[in-house]
């Protein structure tokens, strides 16, 4: 069977290949937005997996191609989106290390797919020039055809094949058609010889690089090519040399010899595209409904307000659409948990797995629709092209305090998680504008921040409305937004203006048009990141749940009454709790008092309770109380933890969540020792801002220490922040009581 | 406006030469009766087009510019400005591409009479 496949040049080109045996490699090219992903998803379907290229933090993402009925499916490596092979970026430098098969987990690709956008022709055949240099097979899949007919450009795609000299394929990803000819082309072109580039320098360059190839093939050109005229010079000192004494000699014809290639290159683009193209696309004077789009979109004072909108929109989404599965999700776990409980023997084990394991990592899944919500967003936008709008949007506002517009992605990621968000800031690629934009990551206000502001608003702010219809707790969440924005601006600047000090990066940045979203590329990437946000809360989490119940467990001396020092407090306690229960109309949590107040007991005497009396001096500036400060100390792990904190602090029942009348009733009716309310408006706005600004996020951090390599940066995230939110807590609450509103 | 001007100036002189320098000065100021005159990209108003007559800058970012298809003899047009009047949209080979004004200032066009 593989005897079809293989042609004897093949077989005999790479010896190792048994008949049959290994299946093939193929790697997937392409310009960002030129359809690679529609078509990697079409090809490999649920059948790929994500994984990091060992020692960088570029994603491999690989899947399994089913070639024909009767081959061994191939392997599908799919590049990161290029614009050249000449590495400018970790990306480009990661694809041509496996395109010249020098990467040790992926073999030499047997043949190399391009994806070329039809309606933007010359700047996508660039990678294609530097691929046939590469001198690797190659078969070039034509996306958007459909689109470019629209446009009145038609691309003949068997004429465009002969003027490359590889086979060209016209692929429809959301039809699905031309996949079948597109892996005929493969296993063909995988016995075929390499194509030649047909593109010359200047007769003195052509010396210079048949001096330097020595000879060799076109793989020895390449590199002659990349040495003579990339910004690094080979290591071999005698080489060096060589490369050097080139480099001087082509200078001399001017200042710009340097251009060369890449002018050659689109000058045989361009003869290429002349003749495979018919109709020089729309009349003169007709603009593309692109154009008349962004006359909206990226207008000067309707864009930013379109902008504005569109985060409006996706946020109350969140919101809205989210509740329901959060719910039974909670209720999920809460049932599991009940299960558990009723299932083992009492004693500590139970109360491990059953308050430590099931309600902690329960209590972080719950954010997975959100997660999920979020990143239907932003995949969204970015497929449609929205996001490209945004980043010319916001570079300016993105410059003045030093980052670079596409640090906009990444920070608005970070909106749903600061975790994914760190992650993307890989697309930067000056490390000092990548620090920057991870060290202010996690100021925008995550997805775990929002059961926090939904408690306070829901406890103070929740009947009253602004001029009648809009609700003052919608535009209190917004200011908290903003809030996280402005003061991630702020310290950009300081940042970028001190240890972080390197010029503005600079922003060359394709606005791509808008097109009709690729669902199915939507679903990948919401995929995806839910599984590494579940893979997270299966062991970051999993291990800061136990930490975190031990710290509220141990000691134990709430079980039995203890004759101790401690009883005066406890006793206080009691008191305070009865105080609460009788203020208290919520019957539902009646029948529970008795095992709450227990809890809440225990709570005050563990570890975590006594942390909290000895911050109280600290954090009483701030309008918080000692049992504020449990919470705080337990929401460092996670932010989402401080409602059940107070559930348990308040003897409401750990169950209850954000919304649960009985703890929105605790916490208004709580009392400080002198009898005035331990929560007022103010107190709840100082929390929220202090939830808003501190770095209080274990998986934060262990993400930073990983994309950074070092604890200096995360220790030093966690500091500065905590030292942020503290003065902004402390101006809001002393602020506030001057204005009269404490 | 005054600095960038003797920036311009200076710079000109200084390292234009070989390649760009006859594309130039055949289109120059000096031959109004063309209509064309030569000037860096982020001097064109929105709307206006013309061709790449040189890319002056060095290093990973003028790489790229010519990567994306910013090479001499390349047509452009000048679609807008940011709102607060950075970075820019250009149209150059049936695409759109955001640039700053600093990345701008690096490309020499010759304006078309329009």
């Amino acid at each position: 069977m593989s005897t079809t496949l293989e042609s004897p040049s093949r077989t005999a080109g790479a010896g190792v290949r048994l008949e049959g045996a290994a299946p093939l490699t193929v790697a997937l090219a392409g310009n960002p937005n030129a359809g690679k992903t529609s078509i990697f998803n079409v090809l490999t379907g649920l059948r790929q997996k994500v994984a990091n290229y060992p020692g960088v933090t570029v994603e491999r993402k690989e899947g399994s191609w089913t070639l024909s009925p009767d081959s061994p499916p191939a392997r599908l490596v799919d590049l990161p989106g290029l614009y050249s092979l000449d590495a400018a970026s970790l990306d480009e430098q990661i694809a041509h290390d496996i395109i010249m098969g020098r990467v040790a987990e992926v073999p030499a690709p047997d043949v190399v797919v391009a994806a070329v956008d039809s309606t933007n022709l010359e700047r996508n055949l660039y990678l294609v020039t530097q691929l046939l240099e590469a001198g690797r097979p190659l078969v070039v899949a034509l996306t958007m055809v459909d689109l470019a007919e629209q446009a009145r450009l038609e691309v003949d795609a068997r004429r465009l094949g002969e003027e490359l000299g590889v086979p060209v394929v016209a692929v429809n990803a959301k039809r699905r058609t031309g996949f079948d000819e597109l892996a005929r082309a493969v296993i063909d072109a995988a016995g075929a010889d390499a194509p030649r580039p047909k593109w010359r320098l200047s007769p003195a360059a052509e010396q210079e690089v048949a001096a330097l190839s020595n000879g060799g093939g076109m793989e020895a050109r390449a590199e002659a090519l990349r040495e003579l005229y990339g910004d690094d010079l080979p290591e071999d000192a005698d080489r060096r040399e060589l490369v050097e004494g080139a480099r001087v000699r082509l200078a001399r014809g001017g200042a710009q010899w340097w251009q060369e290639p890449v002018t050659a290159r689109y000058d045989w683009i361009e003869g290429v595209a002349a003749a495979s193209v018919k109709g020089r696309g729309r009349a003169r004077g007709r603009t593309s409904a692109t154009e008349r789009i962004d006359r909206v979109v990226t207008h000067r004072l309707l864009g930013p307000a379109v902008l504005l909108l569109v985060m409006l929109v996706v946020f109350q989404t969140i919101f809205s659409w989210a509740s329901l599965p959060m719910d039974l999700i909670d209720r999920g776990f809460g049932a599991l948990g009940e299960t558990v409980r009723a299932g083992m023997p009492r004693g500590l084990l139970n109360d491990l797995v059953v308050d430590g394991v099931i309600a902690g990592v329960g209590g972080v899944l719950v954010f997975l629709p959100q997660i999920l919500l979020l990143f239907f967003f932003i995949a969204l936008l970015e497929d449609t092209g929205y996001m490209a709008r945004a980043a010319f949007l916001m570079d300016r506002l993105m410059r003045g305090v030093g980052l670079h517009g596409k640090a906009f992605m990444p920070l608005l990621s970070s909106f749903a998680c600061a975790i994914p968000g760190i992650m993307a800031t890989r697309t930067i690629e000056n490390p000092k504008d990548r620090l920057a934009t991870i060290m202010i990551a996690p100021f925008m206000s995550c997805s775990a921040r929002l059961p926090v502001y939904t408690l306070m608003i829901a406890a103070f702010f929740s009947e009253e409305r602004l001029f009648g219809i809009v609700s003052l707790g919608a535009v209190i969440i917004l200011s908290m937004y903003l809030l996280g924005v402005a003061v991630a601006i702020a310290v950009a600047w300081v940042l970028k203006h001190t240890i972080l000090k390197s010029p503005p990066p600079p922003l060359v940045l394709e606005m791509p048009p808008y097109r009709a979203p690729n669902l199915l590329n939507v679903a990948q990437t919401m995929r995806t990141r839910a599984w590494l946000f579940v893979k997270r809360a299966g062991t970051v989490i999993l291990a800061i749940s136990i930490l975190l119940w031990a710290l509220m467990t141990f000691p134990r001396s709430a079980a039995k009454p203890t004759p101790d020092a401690q009883e005066g407090a406890a006793v206080q306690a009691m008191r305070e709790t009865g105080a609460e229960a009788r203020g208290e109309p919520a019957p539902e949590t009646v029948p529970e008092a008795g095992e709450a107040g227990d809890e809440g007991e225990q709570l005050r005497q563990s570890y975590a309770g006594r942390l909290g009396h000895v911050l109280e001096p600290a954090i009483a500036p701030l309008g918080f109380d000692w049992k504020m400060g449990i919470g705080l100390i337990s929401s460092f792990a996670a932010r989402e933890t401080l409602v059940s904190t107070l559930s348990i602090v308040y003897n409401v029942g750990k169950d209850a969540d954000a919304e649960s009348p009985s703890l929105i009733e605790a916490v208004r009716a709580a009392k400080r020792p002198d009898g005035s309310p331990a929560w007022t408006p103010l107190v709840a706005v100082s929390m929220m801002v202090f939830f808003v600004l501190a770095c209080q996020c274990m998986s934060t951090v262990a993400i930073v220490r990983r994309e950074t390599n070092s604890w200096r940066w995360p220790l030093f995230m966690v500091a500065y922040m905590l030292v942020v939110a503290y003065v902004a807590s402390f101006i809001t609450y002393q602020g506030g009581r001057l204005l009269g509103l404490g | 406006m005054k600095l960038k001007f003797i920036f311009i100036g200076v710079i000109i002189p200084d390292m234009s030469l070989a390649h760009a320098a006859p594309q130039i000065m055949e289109k120059s100021p000096e031959r109004e009766e063309s209509g064309a005159r030569c000037v860096t990209l982020d001097r064109l108003p929105a709307g206006a087009s013309g061709r790449v007559a040189a890319v002056r800058g060095s290093g990973p970012v003028a790489r790229r510019l010519l990567e994306m298809g910013v090479v001499p003899g390349a047509p452009v047009r000048v679609v807008k400005f940011a709102p607060l009047g950075d970075p820019l949209e250009v149209r150059v080979r049936d695409y759109h591409l955001a640039l700053r004004r600093s990345e701008a200032e690096t490309i020499m066009v010759v304006q078309s009479a329009e």
